[in-house]
């Protein structure tokens, strides 16, 4: 007994301080699974890290002297990183609007990527000649190519979110050949560099796996982009346990799978949202070609479209409105507006609910987010599978800015690309009205024959201006 | 410490099958802040970062560690402060339904026009 209680070293006790953080992060998760605790269980993650952090100080290589190493010089570095990064990073996490978070969690988890790449670098570099086991040498580069990928993925999928570049699916000839040649090259490379440990070959390895992240994403369009973060996210966390590997660290490895597997768990829940395989998602370059609904010339078919004051009576007179947002609503910020509308039509008397479907906007669970922001009562919000059994004693659907989640080809038409995912029935409401930008088909870029059904009035501009001019002529009528 | 890299395997094969179980039914209003917050678990890289920044030896790794531990700070911190950003919306929803509950029809004359850029933060 006495003789275990000497052994308890420091590296011990960090250790299990290390687990509890460990746990801290399982319980974390646990929380965020569910709305009641969600909050509570980010803030638990959030101090779990930060022990993390703290006891790390007391870690050998920040304290003890290692010849040719200046300490203070080092440590100085990593307070002021530290220091830096939480100054960048609290102001643009605050400060980015709810419309823009998708692209956050892009870059933060691509820096993260970006980190876990640069851990197995530098621990490549240190490797002494000739006398590294092959499993390490294998965690390492590992560690460098997901990293990698995951760094430079996010970046692209930043960029589509963002507009920087097209949303659309980029492709070009041979692609899939091209990629799964460098998938190919990447594994030879990592064969060779097990057996020799070679450094320019790890470089090359290394501009590889950037490449690699960038072609992958490249065919993936906008509307399928969420998934991919969710899996970027999932690679990051593989990486991240590489690093634990190599680093004989139970807390990188304990934060590292349980984010890669619960990753991959949630990006094949967000697929089955979609009625679509993973596969399908990352390799068919889902959206590339506009396909018309009914005969070429979509454009050129008549459609019917109304003045907001029309709307607005038909609206008002209604006695029940299912309101169907999609990610027009998101970038035109209008969900206050859509709440307005909401509640001047309930002082009308008319029963009014949202129907929610998964993946409209740009993540799951992006509208429901957008509209708790706007306070809109939780018994008005419905999940697509309590809101469609209603659509049919519905007697108007107000589409703003939504097209694909909406598109009865998805149950109609075989040979679509959306057909099988599950939709919002608005077809099946007694009227509709679709709030729309322009004719431009959705993400998916298919043409919605909804649009030209007989019961559908569309409302052109901007999902905000066109809400404004509603409620004004809702509470006019 | 050293420790053995078939403990080492241990601990990863048992942390894959928890975290496949943690999350086994979450609904999809929590997709997006479930995402956000394992985002943020995994910028606990930060650690390690420290530990090879606090070793580098020579500008090269001197520059990559630094760089590292930039990186991991952004992820961990952002990460955690976004997803409390995202979750601080669902926090006053057991108020605004109540509210809701009692006075849906006379609360849209007043309307919440007075607060149209949403919560301060």
């Amino acid at each position: 007994m006495t003789l275990a209680s000497i052994n308890f070293t420091l590296a011990d006790g960090r250790d299990l301080v290390y687990l509890l953080v460990g746990i801290g992060f399982i319980l974390a998760l646990k929380g965020l699974s569910a709305p009641r605790g969600a909050r509570r269980g980010n803030l638990v993650g959030a101090a779990a890290a930060l022990v993390g952090i703290a006891i790390t100080f007391t870690d050998p290589a920040l304290r003890d002297h290692v010849p040719g190493v200046s300490h203070g010089l080092n440590l100085a570095l990593m307070l002021i990183a530290m220091a830096l990064g939480t100054a960048i990073a609290v102001p643009a996490a605050r400060k980015v609007k709810m419309t823009a978070m998708p692209q956050m969690v892009a870059i933060f988890n691509g820096v993260g990527g970006g980190a876990a790449a640069l851990v197995s670098i530098t621990e490549f570099l240190k490797f002494p000649h000739g006398t590294v086991a092959v499993y390490k040498i294998f965690e390492v580069l590992f560690g460098v190519v997901v990293g990698c990928v995951s760094f430079s993925g996010s970046a692209i999928a930043f960029a589509k979110l963002q507009e920087l570049m097209t949303g659309r699916p980029i492709t070009y000839p041979g692609q899939q050949a091209i990629n799964a040649l460098v998938g190919l090259a990447i594994t030879a490379l990592v064969l060779t560099t097990l057996v020799t440990a070679s450094v320019p070959i790890m470089v090359v390895v290394l501009i590889l796996g950037l490449v690699l992240g960038v072609i992958f994403v490249l065919p993936i369009g906008g509307a399928d982009v969420p998934v991919l973060i969710s899996l970027l996210n999932s690679f990051t966390g593989l990486a991240v346990a590489a690093s634990g590997f190599t680093l004989n660290s139970n807390l990188l490895i304990i934060a590292g799978t349980l984010v890669g597997a619960s990753g991959i768990l949630l990006t094949r829940m967000m697929s089955k949202a979609m009625g679509r395989s993973l596969p399908n998602i990352l390799f068919s370059a889902f959206g590339s070609v506009i396909t018309a609904g009914g005969g070429e010339g979509g454009q050129e078919r008549p459609v019917k479209s109304g003045t907001p004051d029309d709307i607005g009576v038909l609206l008002a007179y209604a006695r029940k409105v299912a309101i169907v947002p999609g990610y027009g609503l998101a970038v035109a910020q209008a969900q206050h507006v859509a709440r307005e509308l909401a509640d001047a039509l309930t002082a009308k008397g008319v029963e009014v609910y949202y129907a929610i479907h998964p993946v409209a906007g740009r993540m799951p669970g992006h509208m429901n987010v957008l509209l708790a922001e706007a306070n809109v009562p939780y018994d008005q919000l419905k999940e697509m599978e309590q809101a469609n059994p209603e659509m049919s004693t519905t007697d108007v659907a107000l589409v703003v800015g939504a097209n694909d989640t909406v598109n009865p080809a998805a149950k109609t038409t075989p040979g679509s690309p959306i057909y099988g995912m599950p939709i919002v029935n608005a077809d099946e409401a007694g009227a509709v009205i679709f709030l729309k930008r322009s004719m431009r088909p959705g993400f998916a870029g298919i043409d919605n024959e909804l649009l030209y059904d007989e019961k559908t009035t569309l409302l052109f501009g901007d999902a905000k201006d066109s809400l404004q001019k509603l409620v004004a002529a809702v509470e006019a009528a | 410490m050293t420790v053995g890299i078939i403990e080492l395997l241990t601990i990863f094969v048992l942390a894959a099958f928890v975290g496949n179980e943690v999350i086994s039914k979450v609904p999809s209003i929590l997709h997006t802040p479930l995402m956000s917050g394992s985002n943020a678990i995994h910028g606990i890289i930060l650690v390690g970062t420290m530990v090879v920044l606090a070793d580098a030896h020579g500008p090269a790794e001197l520059v990559l560690g630094f760089l590292a531990v930039l990186l991991a700070s952004l992820n961990v911190v952002g990460g955690f402060v976004v997803t409390d950003r995202m979750l601080e919306m669902f926090k006053t929803k057991p108020e605004a339904r109540k509210q809701g509950a009692d006075n849906r029809a006379s609360d849209s004359a007043t309307g919440d026009g007075a607060n149209p850029g949403g919560k301060p933060s």
